[in-house]
């Protein structure tokens, strides 16, 4: 049958076993579809229980991360026609977070780093309404647009072989994010980033691996944020060790 | 039903990284590899403490250590070395643009660029080399 | 809360990355490897000792070889903790990898200072 394509679906319902199983299903080939369509395939036809996180269908919102064949990716950006037509399709939640349901991933933790981390304008004191918007040049706007991109996908974190084997490392897309801010010329909020950052769970975890970078969708680089952040830790480091600045 | 399943009681699954995790999939074998070159680093400097030794103990100790250096194993195993070391290199100097942000004025410094440096730096630390130790003089 | 001292290792590694990077190649291949498999003449005991003996020289090597190994020692560790899982021997780890670093540099500045 070369119109339609196998999919075999990992799931977990915690009421019905303790252990996920797989489920198969042959999912009609449509033209262009992405693997979301075929999940969305499956459950308006098929299996109405298949429980999976999507919204824009269009890659921006950053919800629908999987590993399909073994990757993370983003299922409304990713043909199955790009993927091995002989082999059936397997889709299982992103790799490195819990389970809840199904195809879905708890990604609380990474809600709880963001937070940590001050991923928003940090200003020490607001400026009231009738002062004005703030002023940015385009060079000013260039300095952290790249990581401004990020959508929050996580896929990064499934493929950071150091977030899977150590949880605690606060992962790509936080430092990624808090370097946005860092290097946004509105954000007065870097001392405090980095007393969260240069921590032995926060930039000094990472190894350079890489992956990160590579299956960025939005290709923000998290990888080289992490190692310009590791020479700027070091150089104020040095700093505070030649020349001891007064506590506050 | 799973009669273990408390209602109301969340039961997230937790999947295990395996212990050979790098062997899974080959970027991760690339990466574990670029970081097993750091033998290879070290393994130069015991050589070259070791020649250091030799040439500060007389030439006897000297004469013992160039023929320990000929041999077969000690051969194979530098020429291992120097592969690993190759990689090293590499694998470094295409890394270390990407800590860099070199801007002159408003001109951002491309990548590509700093590549080349890398590896001009290379050939004059090779240079250099080659000229102080290399020859009789 | 207080900052990682981290960036005292991490420097030690980039620098000694690097030094490792442009000159050990050169290194290995003219001095142990060329000579043994008779591409170069070996250098004499003499040529050797005198080449070796001046001060800068010596410095560089000094520098050379401490860096690299604490390189070794840096990545190693890290090597330990995620390719064999063992962070949870983080003490004894860190132990042998800068130690080990420590005690061959202090070795290595031995046998530069009392160079004949």
């Amino acid at each position: 049958m070369s119109d339609s394509i196998t999919m075999q679906v990992f799931r977990y319902r915690p009421e019905t076993a303790a252990e996920p199983t797989w489920d198969t299903f042959e999912v009609p080939a449509g033209k262009e579809w992405m693997v979301l369509d075929a999940l969305n395939h499956i459950k308006d036809h098929m299996d109405g229980s298949l429980s999976y996180r999507w919204a824009c269908r269009m890659g921006v919102c950053g919800s629908c991360g999987m590993t399909v064949n073994g990757e993370p990716v983003l299922t409304c950006a990713t043909y199955l026609t790009d993927l091995p037509a002989a082999e059936p399709v397997r889709v299982e939640p992103l790799k490195g977070f819990p389970v809840i349901r199904d195809l879905i991933g708890d990604i609380q933790d990474f809600v709880h780093k963001l937070k940590r981390v001050s991923a928003w304008i940090v200003r020490e004191e607001a400026k009231p309404l009738a002062g004005g918007e703030y002023l940015q040049t385009p060079h000013e706007l260039s300095q952290f647009k790249q990581y401004s991109m990020c959508i929050n996908c996580l896929l990064c974190y499934s493929a950071c072989p150091i977030y899977r084997l150590e949880p605690e490392f606060i992962g790509p897309a936080v430092i990624a994010l808090a370097q946005r801010y860092n290097l946004d010329s509105r954000d007065q909020g870097s001392e405090h980033r980095m007393d969260v950052l240069s921590q032995d769970d926060g930039i000094w975890s990472c190894t350079f691996v890489g992956e990160c970078a590579e299956v960025c969708p939005k290709h923000v680089d998290p990888a080289g944020a992490i190692q310009r952040y590791k020479l700027a830790a070091s150089i104020d480091w040095l700093r505070s060790v030649l020349l001891p600045r007064g506590r506050r | 039903m799973n009669k273990d399943y408390k209602l109301h009681h969340p039961a997230w699954y937790r999947r295990q990284m395996q212990i050979f995790w790098w062997l899974k999939r080959f970027s991760y074998t690339k990466f574990i590899s670029r970081e097993l070159t750091s033998l290879a680093v070290g393994w130069s400097a015991i050589m070259l403490i070791a020649l250091l030794w030799a040439a500060g103990h007389g030439a006897p100790a000297f004469d013992r250590f160039l023929t320990l250096m000929s041999s077969t194993s000690l051969v194979v195993l530098n020429i291992v070395a120097a592969i690993a070391l190759l990689f090293h290199t590499l694998t470094w100097l295409h890394l270390a643009p990407k800590a860099m942000v070199v801007q002159i004025g408003r001109y951002r410094v491309p990548d590509r660029l700093l590549l080349i440096g890398q590896y001009l730096s290379w050939a004059a630390a090779t240079a250099l080399v080659v000229w102080y130790f290399g020859g009789s003089r | 809360m207080k900052r990682s001292n981290e960036p005292f290792f991490w420097l030690l590694f980039s620098g000694g990355g690097t030094l490792a990077a442009l000159f050990l190649p050169a290194l290995l291949f003219l001095l142990f490897i060329a000579p043994a498999l008779g591409l170069v003449e070996p250098q004499s005991f003499e040529q050797m000792s005198a080449k070796l003996r001046p001060a800068p020289i010596r410095l560089f090597l000094l520098v050379l070889i401490t860096m690299s190994l604490f390189h070794w020692g840096h990545r190693f560790r890290f090597t330990l903790y995620d390719g064999l899982q063992l962070k949870h021997l983080f003490g004894l780890i860190a132990t042998l990898c800068y130690g080990g670093a420590a005690a061959l540099s202090l070795l290595t500045a031995y046998l530069l200072w009392t160079f004949p």
